[in-house]
């Protein structure tokens, strides 16, 4: 856990001005240019990254540029969360740069090709960092096919100093971009809940972090139970469900302004919520005598429509990325199943027919993957299947694991996972689409119920 | 506290049943150790209380250290030691021993009618969060049921679903699990004490 700091900023004025100070960066580094390609694109390098990572392609990110001891700093720094962020995605093997035989010291000129061939590496991304003003940098990049000799990406990032971990993990975006032909997602965040203590009387507190696990903030002042956060696909808030009240219930978050609110007027319990891809509908389920049924509320008008209407378990209702299906979880068929439904709650159908009992279904952002937990022969796994109920595949096993989640470009999965026993905790992992490179995610203490945020603005 | 008639009596009632059940100490057993002389003159010892058996009015037996009647130690001492009953694995349906148990809590939320509760209801580590949150709430409700069936109002009991949340047995094995797959009678006002 390096580089966890354990003195948490709390408290929403803090959050409230870190957010400000995000949004304020956020929109200088819109301002990025590409830079003009030195030779023809012609590609040859292309990462393949739906057949899983077995043999992770290796990339020379070499500390980018600079003039003086401060952007010199920052050019080091930079490279080195573009090699985290690289590295972690299991697409690539990042080289050491003790064995870099080519130092560059423009570059605005090709690298000498052959040196890198020697090393083995078939990606070089060669950058710089310019100061501008006191206040203002200029984040450069080129990314280089060391086989084919050419440029693949090259993108300019004016920005502010402190402001450089952002543009990192927006290069590694680009680079990922370049050599895999999808979106990226390292410039994105993760909610969480951050828990504290054993299994009985332990402390949860909903937190957020960077994807890498840094600059972890908690985003509730008070110390009620909080479960189930989750980012809304569009903007900058998110849904959960807290027992600060008598009757447990969704609340709305923006993290920008700090802004909560009770979500609905419900006399029941309401959990389970989710936002629609759009981020305009919240599908949650609301109790009344022991029953649970699925209801959306148009954030909008807050009115909420009725969508099942069963003495059964509705639960867990997740959109299909163009918001024309859901996907929940119901025992009316007399164990825990996974049901598809169309938006206004027609057309039900079972989805699972494997052997044990699914839950948590969670429909991917690309629309071709429901992502779920089945707990089978005393193990509980994350897997995922076709939006048909084919195609079942299990990505994961233990005593344990839960509430999956997508990253923005629906390629890996972050889940939970709790220890068994006394002093059983849990943390967070992630996966591929693929079921290869299962990993730890670096959270600032025990962690559960990891929501991804969309690739931020 | 505004505890009515039917209470009150049934307290003293109580109190007078412990006081007239007086264990007699067989004095004249114990080591004769040599007393130091009296400083004071030592008053007349306290006549002892006329024996006699326990009015055998109400089915409990007494304990002379049973709780203060009326007190949330006294449900839960009145519940079988505790205020929770079990349920199988996923299953909200209560078996013979839950409903022994919520009979007798009945009984006394009867007795002591201005007595609420919240039944929270609580399920294992074994399942996933939202899906416990459903089920704890079956089971709270399957509890609330029972107890309005019993003939306590329904007004008097509000439910809570803490699904996992709220363990009380940290072992993850069948000991652990049958304890945390619970539906909770937690008196929230009108309790003695």
């Amino acid at each position: 856990m390096e580089g966890y700091d354990p003195k948490l900023p709390t408290g929403s004025v803090d959050v409230r001005m870190w957010i400000l100070k995000r949004f304020i960066v956020t929109l200088w580094t819109a301002c990025c240019a590409a830079l003009l390609a030195i030779g023809t694109a012609h590609a040859q390098l292309e990462i393949d990254i739906t057949k899983g990572n077995i043999d992770p392609t290796p990339i020379a990110v070499p500390s980018f540029l600079g003039t003086d001891s401060q952007t010199r700093d920052l050019g080091a720094q930079i490279s080195e969360v573009i090699r985290a962020d690289l590295e972690r995605s299991g697409l690539f093997r990042s080289l050491d740069p003790a064995s870099f035989l080519e130092t560059q010291t423009n570059i605005d000129y090709q690298p000498t090709f052959a040196d890198w061939r020697v090393i083995k590496a078939e990606a070089l991304v060669s950058g710089r960092v310019v100061k501008e003003s006191p206040t203002k940098i200029r984040v450069e990049f080129r990314l280089w096919d060391i086989f084919a000799g050419n440029q693949l990406a090259g993108l300019r990032f004016a920005t502010t100093p402190d402001n450089w971990r952002r543009t990192a993990h927006k290069a590694s975006d680009a680079i990922y971009k370049a050599l895999t032909g999808e979106e990226g997602y390292f410039d994105s965040r993760i909610v969480f809940i951050d828990e504290k203590g054993g299994k009985v009387g332990r402390k949860k507190r909903l937190a957020i972090m960077d994807q890498d696990g840094h600059a972890p903030q908690f985003l509730l002042a008070g110390s009620d139970l909080v479960v189930t956060p989750r980012f809304s696909p569009s903007a900058q808030k998110i849904t959960f469900m807290s027992y600060e009240n008598v009757v447990p219930q969704v609340y709305l978050l923006d993290i920008e302004t700090g802004r909560r609110e009770l979500l609905g007027n419900f006399p029941g319990m309401t959990f389970a919520p989710r936002f629609s891809p759009d981020g305009n509908t919240l599908i949650m389920s609301m109790m009344s005598k022991g029953n649970s049924d699925l209801y959306a509320m148009d954030l909008r008008t807050r009115s909420t429509s009725r969508l099942t209407n069963d003495p059964a378990i509705d639960v867990s209702g997740s959109f299909s990325p163009d918001g024309r299906q859901l996907v929940f979880n119901s025992d009316r068929g007399g164990s825990p199943q996974l049901y598809t439904m169309n938006a206004n709650g027609t057309n039900k159908k079972r989805i699972s027919f494997g052997k044990g009992r699914y839950s948590a279904p969670v429909w991917s952002p690309r629309g071709d993957k429901i992502a779920f937990v089945k707990s089978h022969q005393g193990k509980f796994t994350i897997g995922v299947m076709n939006p048909d109920g084919s195609g079942e595949r299990q990505l994961t096993e233990s005593y344990m694991d839960e509430s999956p989640t997508w990253s923005p470009n629906g390629r890996v999965i972050i889940f939970s996972r709790e220890t068994k026993g006394r002093n059983g905790s849990n943390s967070v992992w992630s996966v591929d689409l693929t079921g290869q490179n299962l990993r730890k995610v670096e959270t600032p203490g025990n962690a559960s119920d990891p929501a991804w945020s969309p690739l931020l603005p | 506290m505004n505890i009515k008639p039917i209470a009150i009596s049934l307290t003293v009632l109580a109190l007078t049943a412990c006081a007239t059940k007086p264990k007699v100490e067989p004095v004249q057993e114990r080591p004769v150790v040599e007393a130091p002389p009296p400083v004071f003159e030592e008053a007349a010892p306290t006549p002892p209380p006329v024996v006699q058996a326990p009015p055998v009015v109400q089915a409990p037996t007494f304990d002379p250290n049973a709780p203060v009647p009326g007190s949330a130690e006294d449900f839960a001492y009145q519940a079988g030691g505790e205020p929770r009953v079990y349920f199988a694995y996923d299953s909200y349906s209560l078996n013979s021993d839950a409903r022994a148990a919520l009979t007798r809590q009945a009984q006394w939320l009867q007795t002591y009618s201005n007595v609420s509760a919240i039944v929270e209801g609580n399920a294992d580590e074994r399942g996933t969060r939202e899906y416990n949150l459903a089920l704890g709430a079956r089971r709270a409700d399957a509890v609330k049921a029972f107890l309005v069936g019993q003939g306590v109002s329904p007004s008097r009991l509000t439910t809570v679903s803490y699904g996992k949340e709220r363990p009380i047995d940290a072992r993850s094995n069948e000991a652990g699990w049958s304890r945390n797959r619970n539906g909770h009678t937690n008196l929230t006002s009108g309790a003695i004490g």
